[in-house]
Parts: C-alpha cells; sequence; structure tokens
C-alpha cells in the first residue's frame, strides 16, 4: 500500500511539470477568454443571446455538426476496413495498410490539403481526367464547398480512428470467430453478427475521437472550403481578427469548449485512455 | 430429443500435419463409432487439439483424407460440418445473452422463431440454466459459462460434439459434476463425442475408447480397461497410471501365455509373447500386487524389503526394493503395511498371472 502511495506520489511529481505548462498555456489564457465573453463589449449575458438569435453563427454550428457527423461515419467506415487488413491480413496486406496508416503523418496538414485542392478542383487532376474521358463535360464541383471539406478531412483524420479500432481488434480471442464459423456461421455473417459488435467500444471511441477533432478543423476547412463552408473554429478566428468581435468570439470558443469537453466524458466512460494509441 | 441415427460415423485416414518443418500429426488412422465417446488424450503438445481443429474444419491436414458417414469432408469448410465445438475456455459471444448464444446456430440455419424458442428453452432447461436466459457471459460463474458453450454446440443437433478440454479451468468438485452431466447428455443425445483431455483418470471414467497420443502420432485406442490393463508400449503404460516394471528373462510362449525369470523364480503370463522373446519387462498396476508372508507354489512372486509408507487414508502406499534393486510400489490396507514394515526384512510381492504384462525391454 505504501509502495502504491508513493509509486502515485512519484508519478504525480513526474507529471507536474506537465501539468504545470498545461495551466499555464491553456487554462489560464482560455479563463481569459471566459471573461471576455461576459465583459466585451459590455458586461453581461449579452453574447450569449446574440449566440442564440444570430443566424450566421447558428448556421455554422448547424454546418460543423452536419461536417463533424459525416466525417465520423465515412473516416470510422474506412478505417474499419484499413484496420481489420493491418490486425487480421496476411504480411504483405499488413505491410500495405501500415503504410497507408503512417504515411499522412510525414505531411502537413496544410501540404495535403493544397493536395486534394490540386486533385479536385476544376482544372484539377480528377475533372480532367473524367473530362478528357469523356464522362463529363462541365467540371464537378469538388472543392470550395462541402464535399471537398468533408474529402480533406476524411482523409486527415482516418488514422486517427485507426488506433482505438485496432486495439479492440487485437484483443479479440479469435476463438470466438472459430466457434462462429463451427457453429455454421459463414464468414460474412460472422464478421456482421460477431466480429463488428466486438469492437463495438473501439468504434466508439474512434467516432468521437474523430467527432471532437472535425468540431476545432481551421486549415482544412479553410483551404478547401474556399470560405463558403465555414466551420466554427474559422469563424471564432473571423470574429476575433477581422470583425473584431471578441466577445462574440468568446462566446463562440466557451460553448464550443463546454460541449467538446462533454463529448470527452462520455468518450472515457467508453473507453480508457490506454486503448487510444 | 435426438436419434442416435443423426451421430455421426468417422474415418481418419492417414492425416498428418506439419506446420512448417514441425510434425505436430503423423500418419494418424483413426475410426470413431457412431454415438461413441472417444477420448484423446495425451501430454502437452501432442497434437490433440490439431487433430480435433482439423476433425472442426478449421486446421487443413497436409495429408490424409477425413470422411463422416462415408463422404468425404477433407475440404469442406468448417461452417458446413455439422460439428459442435467446445472450445477451452468456451468461447462464447460476450456481447450476447446465454439465449441469444445457444439461439445462434439454429439463426444461422434460418430456423424459424418459433422452433428456436421452443429448441433453446429444452436446452437451457436440459443444462440447467433456467433463470440465466437474459445474463451476459461475463455475469455468469464457469461452470455456467461450461454449460452454455455445450448447450450452444449441442442445440443444432451436430453429428459429433468436439470438446477441447472443456473442464480444465473447473475446480475439482465442479468438475466431477460437469463429467457426470457431459455422460448424461452423451446418452441422452446418442451423438458422437470426441473429447480432449491431459487428465487420465477423466478419460477412464468417462470415455468408451481412448486413443493415446504423443509426439504427434496415435499410440494406442481402445476401451479404458483394455488401454489401462494392456497397454501396447511403456509410453501408453506410464501415462495411464503408476505401473512397477521387473526386469524379465528368458521370456518364452508357454500352455495359455508366456513365462520367464523374474530374479531367478519362475513366472508367468496370461499374454503372449508375440514380439518379445528373452530380456523383456514385466510391467504390473501397483494396486493387482498384494503382500504376503511367503509365496505358495505356482503362485507369481518375488521377495522385497519394505523401505517407506505414506498413510493414504483408506490404504498405504508401500515402497519397496526387491533383492536385485528394483523398485516396486504397492498400494495395500493399512495394517498390512504396518505389519510388512514392522518385520523389518522380507516379504513377498504377488500377482495374479492375468495382471502382468510383457513390454520390450530399454526403448518404448
Ligand atoms: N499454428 C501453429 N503453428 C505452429 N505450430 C503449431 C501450431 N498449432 C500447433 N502447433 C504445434 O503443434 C504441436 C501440437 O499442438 P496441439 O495444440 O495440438 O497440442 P495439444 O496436444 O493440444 O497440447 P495441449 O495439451 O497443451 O493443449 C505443438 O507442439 C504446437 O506447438
Ligand atoms: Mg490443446
Amino acid at each position: 500500500m505504501r509502495a502504491y502511495l508513493s509509486d502515485r506520489m512519484g508519478a504525480a511529481l513526474l507529471m507536474a511539470p506537465l501539468l504545470l505548462f498545461l495551466v499555464l498555456a491553456y487554462a489560464w489564457p482560455f479563463l481569459g477568454v471566459v471573461k471576455w465573453s461576459f465583459t466585451l463589449p459590455t458586461p453581461g449575458l449579452g453574447q450569449y443571446e446574440a449566440l442564440l438569435t444570430d443566424d450566421l453563427v447558428q448556421s455554422v454550428f448547424i454546418r460543423t455538426l452536419r461536417i463533424a457527423a459525416v466525417v465520423t461515419v465515412v473516416s470510422v467506415a474506412a478505417a474499419y476496413a484499413i484496420t481489420v487488413v493491418w490486425v487480421r491480413g496476411t504480411p504483405a496486406q499488413r505491410l500495405v495498410a501500415e503504410f497507408c496508416i503512417l504515411v499522412p503523418f510525414w505531411i502537413s496538414v496544410l501540404t495535403r490539403a493544397f493536395g486534394w485542392v490540386a486533385l479536385l478542383s476544376n482544372r484539377g487532376l480528377i475533372n480532367t481526367w473524367l473530362q478528357a474521358i469523356g464522362f463529363i463535360s462541365e467540371p464537378l464541383a469538388l472543392v470550395r464547398n462541402e464535399f471537398g471539406v468533408i474529402v480533406g478531412m476524411t482523409h486527415f483524420l482516418i488514422p486517427f480512428a485507426v488506433f482505438p479500432l485496432a486495439s479492440a481488434m487485437r484483443s479479440l480471442d479469435d476463438r470466438v470467430l472459430l466457434a462462429a464459423r463451427g457453429l455454421g456461421s459463414s464468414r460474412m455473417r460472422t464478421f456482421w453478427s460477431v466480429f463488428v459488435p466486438m469492437t463495438r467500444s473501439g468504434i466508439i471511441g474512434a467516432a468521437l475521437i474523430v467527432f471532437v477533432f472535425s468540431l476545432g478543423f481551421f486549415v482544412t476547412p479553410a483551404i478547401l472550403g474556399g470560405g463558403r463552408s465555414v466551420m466554427v473554429a474559422e469563424l471564432i478566428y473571423l470574429r476575433i481578427f477581422q470583425s473584431p468581435d471578441w466577445g462574440l468570439g468568446a462566446a463562440i470558443s466557451v460553448v464550443l469548449v463546454l460541449f467538446v469537453g462533454a463529448l470527452m466524458a462520455l468518450l472515457f466512460r467508453y473507453v480508457r485512455p490506454k486503448q487510444l494509441i | 430429443m435426438q436419434q442416435p441415427g443423426r451421430a455421426a460415423e468417422i474415418k481418419a485416414i492417414g492425416i498428418g500435419k506439419s506446420f512448417g518443418s514441425f510434425r505436430a500429426l503423423d500418419n494418424l488412422t483413426l475410426d470413431i463409432g457412431r454415438g461413441e465417446f472417444l477420448t484423446l488424450l495425451g501430454p502437452s503438445g501432442s497434437g490433440k487439439t490439431t487433430f480435433l481443429m482439423i476433425l472442426a474444419g478449421f486446421v487443413q491436414p497436409t495429408e490424409g483424407r477425413l470422411f463422416s458417414d462415408g463422404v468425404d469432408i477433407t475440404d469442406r469448410p468448417a461452417e458446413q460440418r455439422t460439428a459442435g465445438m467446445v472450445f477451452q475456455g468456451y468461447a462464447l459471444f460476450p456481447h450476447m445473452s446465454v439465449e441469444a448464444n445457444i439461439a445462434f446456430p439454429l439463426k444461422v440455419r434460418k430456423k424459424s422463431a418459433a422452433d428456436i424458442k421452443r429448441r433453446v428453452g429444452e436446452m437451457i432447461e436440459r443444462v440447467g440454466l433456467k433463470g440465466h436466459e437474459k445474463k451476459l457471459p461475463a455475469q455468469l460463474s464457469g461452470g455456467q459459462q461450461q454449460r452454455v458453450a455445450l448447450a450452444r454446440a449441442l442445440v443444432f443437433e451436430p453429428g459429433v460434439l468436439l470438446l477441447d478440454e472443456p473442464f480444465s479451468a473447473l475446480d475439482k468438485g465442479l468438475r466431477g459434476q460437469m463429467q457426470a452431466e457431459m455422460k448424461r447428455l452423451h446418452q441422452e443425445t446418442g451423438t458422437t463425442f470426441v473429447f480432449v483431455t491431459h487428465d487420465q483418470s477423466e478419460a477412464l471414467a468417462l470415455s468408451s475408447r481412448v486413443a493415446i497420443f504423443n509426439h504427434g502420432k496415435l499410440l494406442q485406442v481402445g476401451a479404458p480397461d483394455e488401454v489401462y490393463d494392456r497397454p501396447d508400449n511403456r509410453f501408453v503404460a506410464e501415462f495411464l497410471g503408476e505401473i512397477n516394471m521387473l526386469p524379465l528373462k528368458g521370456v518364452r510362449p508357454a500352455d495359455n501365455g508366456s513365462t520367464g525369470l523374474c530374479e531367478d523364480r519362475a513366472v508367468s503370463m496370461r499374454c503372449k509373447a508375440e514380439t518379445v522373446r528373452g530380456d523383456a519387462i514385466l510391467a504390473i498396476r501397483p494396486e493387482y500386487m498384494s503382500i504376503s508372508g511367503e509365496a505358495t507354489a505356482g503362485e507369481n512372486g518375488i521377495a522385497a524389503t519394505a523401505t517407506n509408507s505414506t498413510y493414504l487414508g483408506a490404504a498405504t502406499r508401500l515402497d519397496l526394493t526387491t533383492r536385485q534393486g528394483a523398485k516396486v510400489t504397492v498400494s495395500v490396507p493399512n495394517e498390512i503395511a504396518a505389519a510388512a514394515l514392522s518385520k523389518g526384512n522380507s516379504v513377498w510381492l504377488t500377482w495374479p498371472a492375468e495382471k502382468g504384462f510383457l513390454l520390450p525391454h530399454g526403448g518404448q
């Protein structure tokens, strides 16, 4: 018991500098933001009232939630397929999957966003090819809209969904899958009625991570949305640096942080932090 | 619930399995009769699970063919065979209730809802899980999980039930109870049972026949008393229980069996000296040997000195050394052991002729 306590103390001491850093770098400034939301331009709850009535703010919130939801579904589904190959494939398949998962981490988010612009724009690779083979006559609007934003964000977020899924799939007892086959279940049926339900905690964890990340996206929507698919983070930026309407920007930030905090609380009810790496 | 006619008859011919250069099973030929209770017995790593997996269709043999009711099923995938399997550790579906676990094989066979309900209900009653239908496997005790696994494997009336060390995780009392229950289920369903264990007493108690494995080879198959009393070789003799071995000289066939010299005394055996001639080993189970003051003429017996005793409650285990230094262990009534020890010197070890059997000298 004593050893356990002193272990905990030791761990706390080791973490102390990091905690101090996080407090100084994030919590303290955030308290300032909270203060602005109640005091600028005049003290009171005015900014929160405006938040509830301002059409633009509401449409941005709704768009953000919609994009985040679509990105979550697509990313988790794609990540699930990749992870199945990564965890259960042949050695060659594993290598390919691992490559697909790791490579995106080596390229910055900015580079990747511009890469997608090059692919998806009116005179980008995809539209040029499709026109060249005569499949379409007019270029498709693939970028500077929600579609482009969703593509870019999904691409960025898939690897983050892979890790919780992989940990769920790795802890699964193979014999349970064999048992299902032995009881007469086809491979397909075994996958859908045994494998997928047994990796539920991984799916929930992956979905929450992707969703939370999506809410705070800035660079990708700014570049691939071309100003037409503004998401919450970009809106906060615009309010603070361009309008300047610091009070409203601060209020939006506070709402966003509270929302994300609630989602994180939900996340940790379903998955232990260890499973996410 | 099930007609014995549904039980499968299995024939394995020349089955072999290599993992890389490692030989896990070698040239295994075995007939499993309709409705029989066959136990695969052997030490760890002897290939029991591998053979069971081949029967279930989870592992493809490198050589040999497998027949079920005369049909070649070697290349048939697991889901198309009619084998129920109980895994070590049970392998229940953790996200499904007891009921849903048991219903699973019926659902994949697209049985009607009413049919499923009836058969799952029957099965739950049969294995004594009433009142636990809605629980998840994690909410059950080890013994209850075991019952769910059995019910799930039997509910679709498989031709054969494969069980891989189903009781190894249970404590001794529960183990005995489940053994009795499994024997009952075997009689009630009439299905062919293939049961893996490395507990020899479990094998002898439950089975109609025992197949003994070692290093991927099938050494002997036979009824429990057959393999226990007349093992083909030294490994089987030793694996099935304690055994005393005495060196024998001048072994030759005799009127009804064979004779030889054991420490300069003539002894006779009922078994034939077919492959063994000259020097051999005489093997006798401890419980068949008794102690007396003097061997009467014509009786098998040698002189020995008691060296040690272990009180076992109902009997005493006595360690003795023969004149020529062979070690022998017997299990005798307590007062006889006390008498033998108090004498301090020579006693006679005797045994009936039909209880001694011959093993080749040296080797296996
Ligand atoms: N997939 C595999 N790859 C390589 N070797 C294997 C594989 N499966 C089994 N073996 C080897 O084959 C041998 C037989 O294994 P098997 O599991 O059949 O033994 P067993 O008799 O069931 O033993 P136990 O009583 O320990 O369960 C072992 O030496 C094992 O290491
Ligand atoms: Mg095994």
